[in-house]
């Protein structure tokens, strides 16, 4: 097991230095100069020279690759001019509310998704699977921004359960307490979409996996429904299911730049919106090469899930 | 497009598939339509008359902060909305083509190069990269349309590589290339026109998702910039005021909503029309127990002492319109200590008689419709699931062929074993494993120790068969019902597990039901043995006579058909023609057509199954016996 996560840890080092090269390049493609797009179009000409000079813009393309690289590599993300901090240390506080906020999530999805899709096919063409098909298209149908606002209007505005936005309340303690109130909302807004998928695919995976024939040894040997249904066949279809949960999880990820913007959560997706609209650049390259970096350690977190729970993927 | 008609009648019989069609139509229509509609000019700002609510004098929907009429800023707003939604697809498919044609017809290092870059892309999640590309080109509609499209290329790229793969590998690729034409031609003239479908379904169903990703920016203010409105960036302002004026961030809102939704609903017809198995209704779930739906009451019992009676059971498929009979009025009778065969070509019903014992048939689509199973005198199909389910594994136990698919592959043989006796019986984990570990020797599986903890997979055949039947006895049972355990093993493993059986049932006094298709494993363990034709019992008695003197034509090829161990190389005599299909079954007898010793009268009408001491037999015109 060791080596197999050394192995998908030393096979990831090419896919993130690729998303560096991709992210170098996408903000390469910045019209004009990029020291006049970062300090605005009203900065003296000496002080676009010297920023110039300072971040090695007067370099060609591939040294100041590497020169960027070569920071990355010791931590030096480089300092945001709007926040005026280094970029690396506003990228970690700010993605920890993220991970709070998109891991909440996905778990909330992973568990009601594949109750939802298990009770659904054991429930086939019953008022359940009925019940549940409706949601889950409603779920999948409706953005998360427009979701978020109305459980906004209906449970912070209307019934005045909730708190409307923030992560906690502003003059508090910073009580778990109080984030969890605060979490209820956008987590439930930014679940819905990837709740319907992973319950749609966990029903069809299931009913796959109930017509097999280790169900029905399972049957023959006198297991009660539940049993089989649980036991055997979710244990099954949950080798289906992971590699999505996988692939929820960016889109989870995604939809949390829109969950943060309507709830004001304070998390990176928000700091890189605010920062495109600043014109941060430097900000939003250290932002997306962070998190993209994050997310391709978390799909290797998925393989080795994987590996656990199926014994035929050679470790 | 040949098949367009019947295609889109499949589409729409999926009701909910024609109600998203109608309500994408009247939206796209609308939109269409709407520069020739009366509407007020959506930028036209009117603050006095601000935040007017849906419904009031000369605004149908209301004005939104500025005073602007909400119901021509929707329209506006959604025709943009939906043709950037529309051109990114567009773009995407085009780039996404051109990527994966050149990698899948190209194949080898380009197509690596390729596919390593649309990995790259791919791993990223997908908002991100959008926003770096919206950060370097700069907030906008078209910059937001580039950045969509860039994002979804590699959806396109891979989904038309694979196919392009596929199909340069094909003869008239081939027969292009042979002739001299150019690549580009080849592309453009053979492979283009192949995927070209693939691309237009490809397109329909990601449109929602592009004209959500394209609102999404807007919304973020990094799309539309004011005052041009697009369905994202009305929600987007109104979002400042949603507390207090609700209705200029729902009506977008649930616009954007109902353009996903039936485009959702489109796709999902769309992929039910495109899966033959969802028509078929191949995907249902089989149920606890086969369903019952006898027409008349259980038979009485007739021998009550014997371990296991079958008396007239009928089984069968009911697959739409169409009955197949797979098992029409078997009676069979397992005496206690007997091992009876039951033999037949596959789909005979041999394997369906065995099922339906304990009610393990398929349902849907199975069917038991006649009949009663006795074990020690209590018919099983009048029983309760709770007291079906009770006796399963308990009393009437099951080997099955093939123990790889027939063994849960993700747990441990032993967690499988130990589970059989659990779910019967309340033993602490220790003893449980002990006993199992004690049948693991008694089926002489060597270390069984260590064997305990395999995984399926991580054993051969034969030891997989034996771990199938050391399951099959945790609990004790009174009888056996072995299909086809040896068939899928080679011959010295076969006749070491037969041999296993046969003691395993003298020692214990097991009654076996034996189900096969080979003459030369029934002559080797059973007592009795009773052959199968097309559903039906057509030969039965006691397994030496059986195979010295053969009385109905079937049996007697199946015998022919077996090659005599030690007897050297002897003809093998394989019977002509097929068996029936068990849903259109000929009247009268249905090996009549294959039989040599067929009259007219044989497909006259049904022929009655006639016992004669311990045989039984139906046939009119049965071999000359000596």
């Amino acid at each position: 097991m060791g080596r197999y996560i050394l192995y998908r840890l030393i096979s990831a080092v090419p896919v993130v230095l690729g998303i560096t090269v991709i992210v170098f390049f996408i903000m390469s493609l910045i019209p004009g100069d990029p020291a006049t797009a970062i300090l605005g179009a009203y900065a003296s000409p000496e002080n676009v020279a010297k920023l110039n000079r300072d971040l090695g813009l007067d370099r060609p393309m591939v040294a100041r690759y590497f020169i960027w690289l070569g920071n990355l590599l010791t931590g030096d993300f480089g300092r945001s001019f709007s926040l005026n901090r280094p970029v690396l240390d506003e990228i970690t506080e700010r993605f920890s509310a993220t991970l709070v906020l998109a891991g909440v999530s996905l778990v909330l999805c992973a568990v009601i998704g594949i109750a939802a899709g298990v009770v659904s096919a054991a429930r086939q063409f019953g008022w359940q699977d009925k019940a549940i098909t409706f949601a889950v298209l409603i779920g999948i149908s409706v953005p998360s921004f427009f979701l978020g606002m109305l459980l906004i209007l209906t449970f912070a505005v209307n019934l005045r359960w909730l708190p409307v936005s923030g992560m906690y309340e502003i003059y508090g303690g910073r009580t778990l307490w109080d984030l969890a109130r605060h979490l209820v909302l956008p987590a439930t807004a930014l679940a819905a979409v990837a709740t319907g998928v992973v319950a749609r695919l966990s029903r069809s995976a299931m009913l796959e996996v109930l017509r097999q024939d280790f169900i029905r040894t399972a049957r023959a040997k006198g297991v009660a429904e539940r049993g089989v249904i649980w036991r055997h066949a979710l244990r099954a279809a949950m080798v289906s299911i992971i590699p999505v949960l996988g692939i929820q999880a960016g889109f989870v990820l995604s939809g949390a730049v829109y969950v943060e913007v309507v709830f004001q959560w304070p998390g990176v997706g928000r700091m890189l919106v605010e920062a495109i609209l600043k014109r941060d650049l430097l900000l939003v390259q250290g932002g997306v090469t962070f998190v993209a970096a994050c997310y391709v350690l978390f799909n290797i977190l998925v393989d080795v899930a994987q590996s656990l729970i199926d014994p035929r993927i050679k470790a | 497009m040949r098949r367009a008609g019947p295609f889109l009648a499949l589409v729409f019989r999926n009701r909910l598939a024609g109600f998203g069609a109608v309500v994408l139509a009247v939206i796209v229509i609308l939109c269409l339509i709407t520069p020739l509609l009366p509407l007020l000019p959506p930028n036209v700002t009117d603050t006095p008359n601000k935040f007017l609510r849906p419904l009031s004098e000369g605004h149908l929907l209301g004005t939104d902060h500025l005073g602007r009429d909400i119901l021509s800023r929707l329209l506006w707003g959604t025709r943009l909305s939906l043709a950037v939604g529309f051109a990114a697809a567009l773009v995407a498919a085009g780039f996404g083509t051109l990527i994966g044609v050149t990698a899948g017809y190209f194949g080898g290092r380009t197509d690596n190069v390729l596919m390593r870059l649309i990995d790259m892309i791919m791993a990223f999640p997908y908002i991100l990269l959008a926003l770096a590309i919206v950060a370097a080109l700069g907030p906008g509609m078209l910059n937001a349309l580039i950045a969509v499209a860039a994002v979804n290329v590699p959806f396109f790229a891979r989904n038309i590589r694979g196919l392009s793969a596929g199909l340069a590998a094909r003869e008239f690729i081939d027969a292009a290339r042979l002739s001299g034409q150019g690549h580009t031609r080849i592309i453009l003239t053979e492979l283009l026109p192949n995927v070209l479908p693939v691309i237009t379904v490809a397109v329909s169903t990601t449109i929602g998702w592009m004209v959500l990703e394209t609102a999404g920016l807007s919304f973020l203010g990094l799309g539309s910039q004011p005052p041009q409105a697009d369905l994202g960036s009305m929600l987007g302002e109104a979002r400042a005021a949603f507390l207090t004026a609700p209705h200029v961030m729902v009506v977008p809102g649930l616009t954007i909503f109902l353009i996903v939704m039936s485009i959702n609903l489109l796709g999902d017809g769309l992929r039910d029309a495109l899966d033959p198995r969802l028509r078929s209704g191949a995907l249902a779930r089989p149920a606890p127990v086969t369903l019952i739906r006898r027409d008349g009451p259980a038979p009485v019992a007739e021998h009550p002492e014997a371990a296991l009676e079958i008396q007239a059971l009928s089984t069968r498929f009911e697959v739409g319109a169409r009955v197949y009979k797979a098992v029409s009025d078997v009676s069979l009778t397992l005496g206690r200590g007997e091992c009876l065969g039951l033999i037949g070509e596959s789909g005979s019903g041999k394997s369906v008689t065995a099922l339906s014992v304990t009610g393990l048939v398929a349902s849907p689509p199975g069917v038991i419709t006649k009949g009663a199973v006795r074990l020690s005198g209590t018919d099983l199909l009048s029983l309760p699931y709770r007291d079906l389910r009770d006796l399963r594994g308990r009393r009437i136990a099951y080997i099955f062929q093939d123990p790889l698919s027939t063994l849960h592959p993700l747990y441990r043989v032993g967690e499988q074993m130990v589970e059989a006796i659990r779910v019967h019986r309340k033993m602490p984990l220790a003893e449980a494993r002990a006993q199992c570990i004690a049948l693991l020797r008694t089926v002489r599986i060597p270390n069984p120790e260590s064997r305990f903890d395999a995984y399926p997979h991580e054993m051969s055949g034969g030891m997989r068969q034996r771990i199938g039947i050391a399951m099959a006895l945790v609990n004790d049972p009174e009888v056996i019902i072995a299909d086809e355990p040896t068939t899928a093993l080679d011959v010295t493993v076969q006749a070491q597990v037969l041999a296993l059986l046969d003691e395993l049932r003298r020692d214990r006094g097991l009654s076996i039901l034996f189900i096969t298709h080979d003459f030369g494993v029934v002559g080797q363990i059973c007592d009795r043995v009773a052959v199968m034709y097309a559903g039906r019992i057509v030969e039965e008695g006691p397994t030496a006579q059986v195979l010295a003197a053969p009385a109905h034509p079937y049996t007697s090829r199946l015998i022919a058909s077996l090659p005599a161990p030690g007897a050297g190389k002897r003809r093998l005599v394989s019977i002509p023609g097929l068996p029936p299909a068990v849903d259109r079954l000929p009247p009268g007898c249905a090996f009549a057509p294959r039989c040599h010793r067929a009259q007219q009268d044989c497909s006259a009408g049904d022929i009655a199954l006639t016992h004669q001491g311990k045989r039984a037999l139906r046939c009119l015109h049965p071999e000359a016996t000596a």
